[in-house]
């Protein structure tokens, strides 16, 4: 029954000399919802990029495994072609190019790794297109430069659509409700439900509790000074939004 | 095998004997007025053009090889060079082992067929693999029906010599610069493309030749002349690589639009870059010019530059006729050792002259770049309008991007915009990419080739897709 995915152990990580996770311990299994909610400054958005992979991140001590293989050992695009996907808090702007042309490259490369047949233009066109509606992204959006002229909101919906046609096992949200109006939230909750199939899981980091209305975590974790200090069901996460995270918050 | 080397650009053999004469016979190096008489003795050519070159040549000796380009490259010996049938004796290869792993895997990645690669690579001639007499055929008797004249320079001069007389040097005349006077001298092979009145010239010209550029000379001279009314798509160059023993490469283009005409002229250039150290490669030195005549005239200049260890071109518009318009899209990408300095030159003379320009530099490895151009407007170009982007994109930290723009402005009414831009691909576009599943390399021809898109989309489809192919072999190794 309970599968793990994925398998943090003991992690300590620098990013330019300077110790930013220290001791680090989370199992998350297969079908479960973690929700990582801390002060800003704890080191949330560094946990994001050292499971995605991106460059500048040192780790020092400590394993992580991902369906039981060492994630850390794998550039970045082995991550995502495994299966772990990053909804990011900035996404960037890649000029000239239309997200289906993106979309594209990035599904055949995720087939391609897993020895499946790429998909030809019309088959993917079909597919997005289908995806897309669902989180009311329209063709024409699909046809704009990627992350280009964007409100926030598309940009979210965008980072949505990406998931959904990629389909990973594990879904990092990392602060996915920054700048995002009450409507846009619903639609990336949504897009994130749908994704639930008791199978694949979730890990939200975020500052505030509004999200988890929408995404209901399974276990939610208090994120403070580089590790993990406590730990809970979804009510914690009231608690939190009630008491602010100064207990948490050591003086220095 | 008796390899017919020599194909001139309308894909047929040189009937004449020249084949033979080439490769028996080589003129001494170095330059002077018995070379440029052998020369014209061997393409029987006429008086008057013999006088013209030979004028040229005594021009070009008073000249200077200009240096105000941001140009570093080893002193030019002008006589330590063969200005009448380059040596071709070096043995061809008897089949594909033979030859370059890195040539071969480089075609396979055009996705150029195997016949065409053992064409290219020298193993087989051309025409045993295209049969290009009676493609040739088909294709001119199409032409001929039009009144479309498309033949190499040596031909027309010897079949329509009054239409050379009057066009030929009247666009680019010799004493134009250093290197166009040089060719004007010495020229040997080009083409000649005649569109006559009201005609739409029913093909891409060129486009079933184009693996015959293998043997372009070293000194080429394109006419091209639209009558009124008149459209023509033309295309140069080839995608696939080209080893060539002639490091010296200085060309002429000259185009002529009279009224209500459009001439779309697309180019390709991918000569020898060197080797990664900068040892070796293409000096390429090319005066590209083209006069709107004509009221309503149009031209449009697109080009694709990877090859070349240097490059010094700038393909201009003359926009004599009143409405006429100029355009330029470019795409220049260097890597390693590659020096190009190019742009171009929109001269706005007629009232509603419209000029535009969009270029767009990569620079990767050691490589530098100069985006180079001109806009001018005479006081006759009332209400001249210019809109230039200059765009530079920099892979790595040890090439160079530099943007050179000049604007000469004599008339109250013109409207001129300049936009400019230089950036890098970020790390965070490209773990953005990466976090997607796309790999490093893919994720940097996926931003350049956004890019370039506004370029790209200028292209005839076949030669876009190709072109495209070309922008990411030649960024290959520059990440990383």
């Amino acid at each position: 029954m309970n599968t793990p995915l994925l398998e943090i152990e003991d992690l300590h990580a620098k990013v330019a000399g300077k110790e930013i996770i220290k001791g680090f311990n989370l199992v998350i299994n297969e079908g479960e919802v973690h929700a990582i909610m801390g002060p800003n400054g704890a080191g949330k958005s560094t946990l994001s990029y050292l499971l995605s992979g991106k460059p500048g991140y040192e780790i020092t001590s400590g394993t992580v495994k991902f369906r039981g293989r060492d994630l850390m050992a794998l550039p970045a695009e082995d991550r995502a072609r495994e299966g772990v996907f990053l909804i990011m808090q900035y996404p960037v702007e890649i000029p000239g190019v239309p997200v289906t042309s993106f979309l594209k490259h990035a599904v055949n490369a995720v087939r391609k790794y897993h020895g499946e047949p790429e998909l030809d233009t019309m088959e993917f066109i079909k597919m997005v297109r289908e995806e897309g509606r669902k989180l009311g992204i329209d063709a024409e959006m699909l046809k704009r430069p990627v992350n280009v002229g964007f409100s926030g909101g598309e940009k979210k919906r965008l980072e949505t659509l990406q998931m959904a046609v990629l389909k990973p096992q594990l879904a990092i949200l990392d602060e996915a409700d920054s700048g995002l109006d009450i409507d846009a939230l619903k639609v990336v909750a949504d897009g994130v439900n749908s994704l639930r199939d008791g199978k694949r899981s979730l890990l939200v980091i975020t500052h505030y509790q509004r999200l988890l209305n929408y995404i209901v975590p399974d276990f939610v974790h208090v994120f403070a000074d580089g590790h993990i200090v406590k730990s809970g069901g979804k009510n914690l996460a009231l608690e939190l939004e009630e008491k602010g995270y100064a207990e948490f918050v050591k003086e220095k | 095998m008796a390899s017919p080397e020599i194909i001139d650009e309308s894909g047929d053999k040189y009937k004449y004997g020249f084949v033979t004469e080439i490769e028996s016979e080589t003129a001494p190096k170095g330059l002077n007025p018995d070379i440029i008489r052998l020369i014209s003795a061997k393409k029987g050519e006429p008086e008057w053009l013999l006088e013209r070159r030979l004028k040229a040549f005594e021009f070009w000796q008073t000249m200077t090889e200009p240096t105000w380009a941001k140009l570093c490259y080893d002193k030019i010996d002008y006589q330590d060079l063969y200005y009448y049938s380059a040596p071709k004796q070096k043995a061809a290869p008897k089949s594909l082992d033979e030859v370059d792993k890195q040539l071969l895997e480089t075609y396979d990645k055009l996705g150029i067929p195997l016949k065409e690669q053992e064409a290219l690579a020298g193993v087989v001639a051309v025409d045993a693999v295209f049969d290009s007499v009676s493609v040739a055929t088909t294709y001119r008797a199409k032409l001929a029906e039009k009144g479309v004249i498309f033949c190499s320079i040596s031909e027309a001069v010897r079949e329509h010599p009054d239409l050379v007389k009057k066009y030929l040097g009247s666009v680019v005349p010799y004493t134009d610069n250093f290197f166009a006077c040089l060719n004007s001298a010495v020229f040997t092979d080009g083409s000649f493309v005649y569109i006559p009145k009201g005609v739409r010239c029913p093909m891409e010209l060129s486009t079933y030749f184009r693996i015959n550029a293998k043997n372009t000379g070293q000194f080429e001279r394109t006419l091209i002349v639209a009558e009124e009314g008149s459209y023509v798509s033309y295309l140069e160059g080839c995608t696939a690589p080209q080893r060539d023993e002639n490091q010296l490469h200085a060309a002429i283009v000259e185009i002529v639009v009279l009224d209500n005409a459009e001439v779309k002229y697309s180019t390709v250039q991918n000569w020898y870059p060197g080797d990664k150290d900068g040892k070796g490669g293409v000096y390429n030195f090319v005066t590209k010019r083209a006069a709107c005549r004509g009221v309503n005239s149009k031209v449009s200049w697109t080009q694709v530059e990877t090859g070349s260890a240097v490059t010094w071109k700038y393909p201009s518009c003359v926009l004599q006729g009143d409405n006429s318009v100029g355009e330029f899209y470019s795409v220049a990408l260097t890597n390693n050792r590659q020096q190009a300095d190019t742009g171009t030159k929109m001269i706005h003379i007629g009232k509603n002259t419209v000029s535009k320009i969009i270029s767009k530099g990569i620079s990767a490895g050691f490589s530098n770049q100069t985006y180079r151009g001109l806009v001018r407007v005479a006081p006759s170009a009332a209400n001249a309008r210019n809109y230039s982007q200059c765009d530079s994109l920099l892979i790595g930290s040890k090439c160079g991007s530099h943007t050179v723009p000049y604007i000469e402005n004599r008339n109250k009414t013109a409207l001129l915009e300049h936009e400019a831009t230089t950036s890098k691909i970020s790390d965070e576009q490209l773990f953005y990419c990466r976090s997607r599943g796309i790999a490093e390399e893919d994720a940097v021809s996926l931003i350049v080739s956004g890019f370039c898109k506004e370029v790209m989309q200028q292209l005839p489809m076949e030669f876009a897709i190709e072109a495209a192919k070309l922008i990411n072999i030649s960024l290959e190794g520059s990440v990383g």
